[in-house]
């Protein structure tokens, strides 16, 4: 009878245990709380610079103020290990409630298997939907539904050193490849790298050859692709490809550039050994956290659109960008939303656009744009009659990483650009 | 009498066993729920997705039948991989082990002061994480800043320097050297603690009788020391197959998948790119090679100590 007590209490206890780990962990947070009863909901992001990260603390703490029963729990990860870590909760099937998300293919996926909230209806037809362009706002959307908002959407330009270009005898940055390509000679012969790219991370690449696909094909190209009347492997993109390779023969990069990521490529700007960055909007602030002083070059930076190609189709106002906003994850409370709201109304977009890492979304909000550089990248992304998101968002995981892995392929030179196009035709038809 | 004594006999013999039995399941029981729970039910879950294709969300819906491993087979870059794995199981069996053994055989039985100093000095790279090492070398192996460009330019300035971690060839022998720094103290360790099993008599004995340095230790050291190598042997081939985290963190396998090995393929062409069906087949496809090499192994090395 003992015995029997003993294993008893042992099974009872194992038991418990095991009943305990099994129900633990993970959200108990229903879908739309009362708004009155005490609300939590998570928000993930990923600036971890000091400023940054002080700024949305600052946020979060000004909505609780103002709304006492709400507590947001803020998370802040690094870029990759941030990409990582959502793409693990996804699969577990309880994603963040507000998290950082750059819209398109990788977005899609998520509100394909149900992991989003739909917000379309605080979204259409209010206020809220009146303070942004509607192209902006349709890079949150998928089907027809909203699923985030943003709170930046900007351009990829150059970022050149302005004394470095005169030293080589330039004043004004090139409109022409051709003439680009002659700066990036002269730039070599005064000793000082021409061009920093951070190809170990494979997305700076990829905007090399977006760019010239756009230049030299035009919106058309991209239309054909998505149309199915067209393919990677049509003149645009090859050419591209090849431009690509003239570039590298130049000697225009940086040694190890294969190998480079962000920081090491955008210190090489800050510390002023490179001329030029091919990088979005947050290339300064990346410049300047990655240099050795911690400000960059200050005024010797400036800012240039993508070269047009001669005899292309594409318009030099046609711009690569994207930007940043958040998504809705399913099972966030309506608070959530009503901080997203906050998040991007004018008056918070206008300060986060003053400390000049963005580019605002918020209709008025750039009259808090005091940087002037800034102010030209917002000029150019409003004056784009077409404005293409990084290919590797805008197309699903597969197709995005095999673009990303296949450029630069092409600018190790191990594989043709044409090779390079028909791998990615492939991986694009085998996702369809 | 004798009868009734046979009885309470076997019944206290029964009930004694019951009571082994009983606690034998209890010590077991934690361990092999866990193992059931974390190593077998997720390798049979990996065997399934690997059937279908599948984007990790959601449920699973497109059967695929075997068609992930044929493209696992014909996929060149899986090929580099496998082909990377086995490079690194080469080097390491013939200079990661050597050079182990041989400064084993200096630091751990060496009589001289710094000897026990050594010892430790040699084991630090292995307590390092593996994600610390490589940003540490990141740092070294830095094409503008880094130690060995400095010590380069120190001495002959104006040399552009070496890249290794922006080579497509390069990048794979920078990793492995990296490998080796780190592991090899693992091994060294292990041999120590192998040749302190030998009587030092035998030695004492061998040299009375004229016997070299050279001799001794080709027939007194290495014959007693085999069971021991043998098992680093073992982990260090297993060890290579799983191969990831030191890779991941010295440029995720890249450029051009020049360092790419079986796990760092898993992650990019499976989790990375919302394909789970195909990441779990090159899974099983780890998982089998490991299994019959374990099996091929341990046969190999009964039937020699039978014979």
């Amino acid at each position: 009878m003992k015995r029997f007590m003993t294993t008893a209490a042992i099974a009872a206890v194992t038991f418990l245990i095991a009943a305990g780990i099994s129900f633990a962990g993970g959200q108990k947070e229903p879908g739309a709380a009362p708004s009155t009863g005490p609300v939590k909901f998570t928000f993930w992001h990923l600036d971890t610079a000091t400023n940054q990260k002080a700024y949305w603390q600052g946020l979060a703490d000004a909505y609780m103020k103002a709304h006492p029963n709400v507590s947001i729990e803020i998370t802040v990860l690094e870029n990759e290990a941030f990409k990582s870590k959502v793409a693990t909760l996804m699969q577990s099937g309880s994603p963040p409630d507000l998290f950082r998300s750059w819209g398109g293919g990788v977005m899609d996926e998520y509100a394909k298997a149900g992991l989003l909230r739909d917000i379309t209806k605080f979204v259409k037809g209010t206020a809220w939907g009146k303070t942004m362009a509607p192209g902006v706002i349709a890079v949150y959307s998928y089907d027809g539904k909203q699923y985030g908002m943003p709170y930046d959407m900007g351009a990829v330009t150059f970022w050149y050193n302005k004394e470095l270009l005169a030293k080589a005898g330039y004043t004004s940055f090139p409109t022409t490849w051709s003439d680009f390509l002659t700066m990036v000679t002269k730039l070599k012969t005064t000793g000082v790298t021409p061009i920093s790219i951070a190809e170990g991370d494979k997305w700076p690449g990829m905007f090399w050859w977006a760019y010239l696909a756009m230049r030299i094909g035009g919106k058309p190209a991209f239309d054909n692709v998505l149309s199915g009347q067209g393919k990677f492997t049509d003149p645009p993109f090859v050419q591209a490809g090849q431009k690509l390779v003239d570039l590298t023969k130049l000697g225009s990069f940086e040694e190890g550039f294969l190998g480079a990521n962000q920081g090491a490529g955008a210190a090489l700007v800050g510390n002023g050994k490179a001329a030029m960055e091919l990088m979005g909007q947050w290339g300064p602030t990346t410049e300047a956290q990655n240099a050795v002083n911690k400000k960059g070059i200050g005024d010797l930076l400036g800012t240039a659109p993508f070269p047009v190609v001669e005899g292309g189709a594409g318009a030099g106002t046609d711009v690569l960008g994207g930007g940043n906003g958040y998504a809705v994850g399913k099972n966030a409370p309506d608070a959530a939303v009503d901080f997203l709201r906050f998040v991007t109304d004018e008056k918070n977009n206008a300060t986060l656009a003053a400390t000049g890492t963005i580019v605002p979304t918020a209709i008025g909000a750039d009259s808090g744009l005091q940087d002037p550089l800034m102010k030209m990248v917002k000029g150019i992304v409003d004056k784009a009659g077409y404005f293409q998101l990084y290919l590797d968002q805008y197309y699903t995981p597969a197709v995005g990483s095999a673009i990303n892995d296949n450029v630069q392929q092409i600018f190790a030179g191990t594989m043709t650009p044409a090779q390079a196009a028909a791998a990615i035709q492939q991986t694009y038809e085998m996702n369809q | 009498m004798a009868y009734e004594s046979s009885i309470v006999l076997s019944r206290t013999v029964k009930k004694r066993r019951r009571a082994t039995l009983f606690t034998l399941l209890l010590l077991i029981g934690p361990a092999f729920i866990v193992f059931t729970l974390f190593v077998i039910v997720p390798v049979l879950q990996a065997a399934e997705y690997s059937l279908f294709r599948w984007n990790g969300l959601g449920p699973l819906t497109h059967f695929y039948g075997l068609r992930n491993f044929g493209f696992l087979l014909r996929d060149i870059i899986f090929q580099k991989a496998l082909l990377h794995n086995m490079l690194i199981i080469v080097f390491s069996l013939l200079v990661e082990l050597p050079l182990a053994l041989l400064l084993a055989m200096i630091v751990g039985r060496g009589k001289f002061k710094l000897a026990v100093f050594f010892r430790t000095f040699f084991f630090l790279p292995f307590v390092l994480s593996e994600v610390i090492t490589g940003v540490l070398w990141q740092f070294i192996y830095n094409p503008q800043y880094g130690l060995i460009n400095s010590i380069i330019s120190f001495f002959s300035p104006g040399n552009p320097g070496i890249a290794p971690l922006g080579s497509p060839t390069g990048v794979f022998w920078a990793i492995l050297i990296v490998i080796i720094w780190k592991y090899f103290g693992l091994h060294m360790t292990i041999y120590i603690a192998g040749l302190q099993g030998i009587p030092v008599e035998l030695e004492e004995a061998a040299r009375i009788d004229g016997a070299s340095n050279a001799q001794v230790i080709r027939h007194i050291v290495l014959p007693l020391l085999a069971t021991t190598i043998q098992i680093t042997v073992f982990f260090s081939i297993i060890g290579s197959f799983q191969i990831f985290d030191i890779v991941w963190a010295m440029g995720r396998g890249d450029p051009v998948n020049g360092a790419e090995t079986m796990v760092t393929y898993l992650y990019k062409f499976g989790f990375q790119r919302f394909n789970m069906g195909y990441g779990s087949s090159v899974a099983v496809a780890i998982f089998v090679i490991c299994l019959v090499f374990s099996i091929v192994y341990q046969r190999l090395l009964l039937r020699e100590q039978r014979g």
